[in-house]
């Protein structure tokens, strides 16, 4: 398991990348990636940026024990979990999970079940500056989307 | 007993501060007390952690406990 939090942009395909040469990938017949970046709108309104808060300490705790919760449920996975913090402009990656496992149902479910978690469980708001230099937080996360 | 609080996002900017150090007796046995005790009737949604762990407002408090209040989380 790989949990990071970056206070700064990062590449998710890089960390994929880096992740593979490491991996003995003749056992991972299959990867599936989730790479979540920043809208420039949300709510019918034009965002120009994104500041993203957490809870030091307890968010890496959460994001460990969500990604543990899976490897336990699904024995054959290992993830590579990243999340931005801070100050995000438009089109930043603000999230990343990969899963490798031999199967593609176990990849493909574990990675869907560790970013549903992520939104609803792990400790971060994001307040978004508008176009006319207003802020305001975002009250949830859009459902099913 | 002490206790340690603090609050996060739009609760924090609400409160204005980010975490409160209190004292308290025996009638605050949980985070729901708490809350109570500190600002009165808790607004609907109100997330809570204790040790940095979620809880809910009937989860018990002890001395020493970190608590958070939050609201829903929107990260992802």
């Amino acid at each position: 398991m790989a949990v990071r939090l970056f206070n700064h942009a990062f590449d998710p395909w890089t960390l994929v990348r880096e992740r593979e040469r490491r991996l003995p990938l003749e056992g991972f017949g299959a990867c599936a990636v989730f790479a979540g970046r920043m809208r420039d709108f949300n709510e019918d309104q034009d965002v120009r940026a994104l500041f993203l808060e957490h809870y030091p300490g307890m968010t890496e705790r959460e994001m460990e024990r969500i990604v543990a919760e899976a490897e336990s449920r699904w024995p054959s996975i290992t993830c590579e979990v990243a999340h931005r913090v801070g100050a995000v402009e438009p089109a930043e990656t603000l999230v990343l999970v990969a899963v490798w496992s031999a199967h593609r149902v176990a990849a493909r479910d574990a990675c869907s079940e560790i970013l549903e978690r992520l939104k609803h469980e792990a400790p971060f708001w994001k307040r978004e500056r508008l176009a006319d230099g207003s802020q305001r937080w975002v009250e949830k996360n859009t459902p099913g989307h | 007993m002490t206790i340690t609080v603090q609050y996060f996002a739009n609760l924090r900017e609400d409160i204005g501060r980010d975490r409160d150090e209190v004292t308290v007796t025996g009638e605050v046995q949980t985070v729901g007390d708490l809350w109570r005790h500190l600002h009165g009737a808790p607004p609907a949604r109100l997330m809570a952690a204790v040790n940095q762990t979620h809880a809910r407002l009937d989860t018990p408090v002890a001395d020493g406990d970190e608590v958070a209040f939050f609201p829903p989380v929107t990260g992802g």
